[in-house]
Formats: C-alpha cells, structure tokens, sequence
C-alpha cells in the first residue's frame, strides 16, 4: 500500500514537473542516509562487533576441529554444523532494529521524513544484512585458505556460502518482524529466539505429528483456531475472528469429506516445508537447489513485507 | 498553507480527536492550547504524517498528506513531544544523517547544518554525545533538526516541557526568530506561554476545537470579569436584602456559610464586569442592613481561569459559557472593536447553535 502511495507520488511529479529522476534520486539518498546511520550504529554500540566475533570465532573453532584436525576436506561440513549459532546471533542484531526506535521514539523522525515506511525498513534491513555479510565475506575466504593445503570442492564450497547467506538473510528478516512487534528489545530478542529454535526443531517435530488424515484435520484446526484468536488481539473485533475461524473450519471440514487422502501427512508436509534449517542442507549435499534459492528470497520478502504491515499498523490503530 | 478538515481520530472506542477544521496560514506563529490529553499530540502527528487519521483530510501546501506524503512531509519540520535524538551520535553527526535523511542536496548540507546551529546556538556542543546534552541543548538540536530543509512550515510539540525558566525564555526567543522564515505551530498546555509567543491561539479540549482567535481578540472577549471576595457577619435574611440589591450590577452571586468563623458569617463571591467597581457601594448597602464587612479583596479573573474553565467543563457548558463571555465582550468592546468581534465570531466555525444561544441571551442582559 505504501509502495503504491510513493508510486503514485513519483507518477504524480513526473507527469506535473517532469523530474521523476529527480525524485527517485531523492528517495535513494535518503534510503542510503537511513542505511548508513543504521550501519553506523551497529558499530557506536558494540552490537556488531560481538556479532562479527562470535561468528567468527564459532566458524573458526568448528573449521580447526574438522578441517584442520580432523582432515575432512568439504569446507560445507563446517557451515553445516554452525547454523545453530544463527538461534543466538540474530536475536543480537535484530532485537534493536525496530523496537528500540520505538522505544526511543525516534521513530517519529523517521516516519516524517518524504520517504515511505517500506524504503525506511527495507533500509533498516540492508544494513542488518550488511553487517551479517562481513563475516561471512571473512568465512568465505576459508575455502581458498584451505586450498593450500589440500583439495576443495570450490562448486559446493560456495554454493553452501550462499545458501549460508540466504539463510542468514531470512532468518534477519524473522527476527526484525518480531522486533516490529514489540517495543522492548529484550522480548524482541527472547520471541526470535523462540521462533528461529521452532524453525530449528521444525524437522523433528514435523517427524513426531501423526501422519494420518484425521490427525493433519485436527492440527490444522488447531492453528487455525490459534490464528484466529491473533486476528481477535489485533482487532478486538470478535465477529472478523470469529467469522474467520469459521469459515476456515468449515472449509477444512469439506476438504475432509470430499476427500480424507489430501489430509494424509499433510500437516507434517506443512511443517517441512516451514523449516528453513533443512533447506540448507540441500546446499551442503552439494546440491545447488534454485528452488531453495526461490524459497528464502521469497520468504525474505514476506517477513519484510509483514515488518513493514506491523509498523503500518500502529501508525493507524 | 495548510488546510485541515473534519479530522477525526478513534482508539478504539476513545476519540481523541472529533471533526476538528483550521486552516493555517503563511508568516504567523499559532498556538495549539488545551489540557494534557486534549488531542494536540494526535494532531500534531496525523499533520505531520507520523499517524494516519480515521476520517479527515490534512492538505499542506495543496498535498494531501495521506495521498502525497512525500511531497506534503518535504513543506513540514516537525519537532515531536520527545525530541527523536540518537543518543549516541554527536549534534553534528546527528544533524548530518537528518540532512540527508530529508534529501538536501549534497552542496546545501553543510550550509543549512551551521546555519541551524547558529540559529539555535548549539555550534559550541556539536561535538559532545547527546546523551551528555542538559535537556535544553538537547530540545535546541530537536529545533534544529526541524529546521533543516528550510520547510514552510515548523511543528513544534510541547517544546518547553521540563526546561528551567532561563532555558524556557531562550526557547521562546528562539521560537520568535524561527517565525522570520517560517510558519511555526507550537502546542502548550501552558496559557502564558502561547500568549508570551503566538499571534493566533486555537483551544483545544476533549479533542475538540472550542476557540480559535487572535491573543487580542481572545482576551478581550473572554477576560471581562472581576471577582469580588468578601467575608461579611450579619443575620443570613438581611444578607440575602443586601445581596438582591447588589444583584442588578453583579454578573453572578454566590454565598455559602463560613465555617471557620463563628455563626452568622458568610462567605460572599460577586462577579462583575471588568468595569464595574462594587467595593464602595457593597459596603454601604452592607453597613445599611446592620451587616458587618470582615473582609473584602478583588480579584481579575485572568486568562488562564478562562481556559481552566473553558477546557474543564462539559461540552455544553463551556460553549454557553463562551457565548456568555463574548456577548459580554461585544456590549463592553469601544465602537471600533466591535466590528472585528463580529468577525471573529464567524470565523468561529460558523457554529449555528452559538449564534442562536447568543440571541436567547440577549435580552437578558439589555
């Protein structure tokens, strides 16, 4: 909608003025104004650098351990096995991104500015994945270091460095959604937590759902249910959330009765496909999935999409 | 300037702001007035953008702020309730991000920054953390980043909150000059404040607008009243005599029993108008009915009361109350005054049933 209303104000001077080049130079300097105090501040406040060392020092243990100590020549391996450190250091560069403009309401000044709120997040986002991006630029050095001393597979080396880098970048957008929820940065911080380590789990707990057709119905129901009893707290319209659920249940009820077999491990299947985890690990198979590549951009977009809601949202409740 | 419209805006089930319309216009400096929760922030942030309104429209410069944000935010410098500082940049930095942040060409920045930091004398603190900053300093670099973009229009919300009296009379001063190159919109729920500094107050309460007039306008039609105390011992019958009496002279009468002295005292309250002196003539119908005086004060009903009454009252009464205090205002005005009254009074809001109340009043007072 924002996109649009800029949309709309860019069309509106190209026509009447004829500088459309203008204003989106206007618009890329103040996104750029926004990225660099955002990537300043990272720095001022320590944040980035005990993100950058952490990352560093985790990759830099587990590549001794199994490259240098252990003679085990995929470089993946070790990328592999890190991804647990993502359940602490995204939560350490998310957590202030939004709540903590809020908090200190500073987030006024941003939102008086000529820009809409998508570039002011979508800036905010770029420098959150800029600082991810220097260690990572720093681990993808490991393979040619390794090189010297023995054969690496560069293709699947790499092609793991980018879907490390994907999935960090998604799992940035997560937590800078949950940080958009909140004005606390410790609760921001605690909530991305919990919902990177239920993205961690999700395989396991995808194996552990029952697998038949009336067990998906119920589970579904369930989130169903939970999904409407959200709408309810962010509405307090009890007639949209109840008229919601319904229709939802009466619409995986008929589902049912046409045709139970749909239902067979379907939940589980949901669940799988929720756990960004385990598309990595195509990546480190030395499969280069473009489809795992299509999956965390578009799930990139749509946490930066719903930050971007959140922020809307409290502008017009 | 900036025109607004049948704005209104809902929590909820709360309205914080209900069918509020003014216009603003170039080169003055207007005042916002009205008791904490009166609806000034909201309105203030749905002008500026920051939040979106339930119905309404704010058009700026002839952008509509929710239609072309982009072009109508560029008209506007806003300075929220809370200055929006990064605690960890220094002034100079912090304004370097604003400035940018606002699109100023690369060549105009440096200019415009040392020119806001003369302006609001913050050149010697530009390199000291804001977190270090006194309040003062800290609510200058708030103006200063307001200023930055040369916008038509500045906003300025509560700017002289939790300052001490020498940093509040700077920030006044400051505001002043602000007004050579701009329109400036300040909020206050303090009166004297508003009418040491602005040209056109516009009272708000309940989220509504109950007056909006220029300072001269607004003080002769709604300080017209003297207050006379007087604590007077006598038989309550031979009071009440004196008391009808007096009646024709007094606007209102109001006596209670006095607790604190012995029996038969009484407190009494006349109000009067601003011209009438009763002290003399009280005395003697008092003195005639065998009354004792105790003590007598007078005092001018300022300002402040008015708008304390204005804005604490229910909608009814406070809109018969100003109706009241303008007939007043217009039978006392001089001859020459009357006239501009008159059109103060349609600007009003063209509120139809203000007209019809004066009418019903007039004959009571004739």
């Amino acid at each position: 909608m924002n996109f649009q209303t800029c949309f709309v104000a860019i069309r509106h001077n190209s026509t009447k003025k004829g500088n459309h080049f203008r204003t989106a130079k206007v618009i890329l300097i103040i996104m750029y104004a926004i990225y660099k105090k955002e990537l300043k501040n990272y720095f001022i406040n320590m944040t980035g650098y005990i993100f950058i060392a952490f990352m560093l020092a985790i990759t830099g243990i587990f590549t001794t351990i199994i490259n240098l100590m252990s003679s085990y020549p995929t470089f993946e391996t070790v990328l592999s096995n890190i991804t647990i450190v993502f359940l602490l250091i995204v939560p350490i560069l998310t957590m202030r991104s939004i709540a903590e403009e809020r908090h200190s309401k500073t987030d006024q000044l941003l939102y008086s500015l000529p820009v809409s709120v998508t570039q002011i997040v979508l800036a905010k986002y770029l420098a959150m994945f800029t600082v991810f991006l220097i260690p990572t630029a720093i681990i993808a050095t490991y393979p040619l270091i390794l090189s010297i001393f023995g054969t690496v597979y560069f293709g699947t080396a790499y092609s793991s460095v980018l879907g490390f880098t994907l999935l960090g970048g998604t799992l940035l957008a997560v937590g800078m959604f949950m940080s958009a929820l909140t004005e606390s940065q410790v609760i921001a911080a605690v909530s991305s937590f919990g919902v990177i380590f239920a993205m961690y789990l999700m395989s396991t707990i995808a194996s552990l759902v029952p697998s038949g057709a009336m067990a998906s119905l119920v589970c579904f129901i369930i989130v169903l249910a939970i999904f409407a009893l959200i709408i309810y707290n962010l509405t307090k319209n009890a007639t949209v959330a109840g008229i919601t659920g319904a229709a939802g249940a009466f619409v995986l009820a008929g589902i049912y009765f046409i045709d139970s077999s749909v239902y067979d491990g379907l939940f589980a299947t949901v669940l799988r496909w929720l756990s960004v985890f385990d598309r990595f690990s195509s990546f480190t198979n030395g499969l280069f999935d473009l489809t795992s590549v299509v999956y965390y951009l578009s799930l990139i977009v749509l946490f930066v999409f719903l930050t971007v809601q959140s922020v809307e949202k409290r502008r017009w409740s | 300037m900036i025109e607004v419209k049948n704005l209104t805006k809902r929590y909820g089930d709360n309205l914080a702001v209900s069918d509020l319309s003014f216009t603003v216009e170039k080169g003055k400096i207007y005042g916002f007035l009205g008791p904490n929760g009166a609806g000034k922030s909201t309105t203030m942030n749905i002008i500026t953008g920051c939040l979106a309104a339930t119905s309404g429209t704010v058009v700026i410069n002839g952008h509509d702020i929710f239609e072309e944000p982009v072009e109508a935010k560029k008209c506007i410098g806003y300075l929220p309730e809370l200055p929006p500082l990064y605690m960890d940049m220094t002034p100079r930095e912090y304004l370097q991000f604003v400035a940018q942040a606002k699109g100023i060409e690369r060549d105009q920045r440096e200019y415009q920054i040392n020119y806001a930091m003369e302006k609001t004398q913050i050149t010697g603190v530009q390199d000291r953390l804001i977190k270090n900053l006194s309040k003062g300093y800290k609510q200058r670099v708030g103006i200063a980043q307001a200023m930055l973009g040369s916008p038509e229009v500045i906003i300025l919300d509560e700017p002289t909150v939790g300052l001490d009296p020498i940093q509040i009379i700077e920030i006044r001063d400051l505001i002043k000059s602000l007004a050579e190159e701009h329109t400036v919109i300040l909020s206050s729920h303090i009166l004297s404040e508003v009418s040491a500094v602005c040209n056109y107050v516009m009272i708000i309460a309940h989220g509504r607008l109950i007056a909006s007039d220029t300072i001269e306008n607004l003080s002769t039609y709604l300080v017209g009243s003297n207050v006379l105390h007087m604590t007077v011992r006598g038989d309550l019958g031979r009071i009440r005599m004196a008391i009808n009496a007096l009646a024709e002279k007094a606007k209102t009468i109001r006596y209670e029993e006095n607790t604190e002295e012995k029996t038969d005292t009484y407190n009494i309250d006349i109000e009067t108008d601003r011209t009438v002196d009763l002290r003399e003539l009280s005395f003697r119908t008092f003195v005639d009915e065998n009354c004792v005086i105790l003590k007598m004060f007078t005092e001018a009903i300022g300002l402040e009361d008015v708008f304390l009454k204005l804005t604490t009252e229910d909608d009814e009464d406070y809109r018969e109350e100003l109706a009241e205090a303008e007939l007043d205002a217009r039978e006392n005005a001089f001859a020459p005054d009357a006239p501009a009254d008159e059109d103060s009074d349609d600007s009003e809001g063209g509120d139809d049933d203000d007209d019809s109340s004066d009418d019903d009043y007039k004959p009571m007072f004739s």
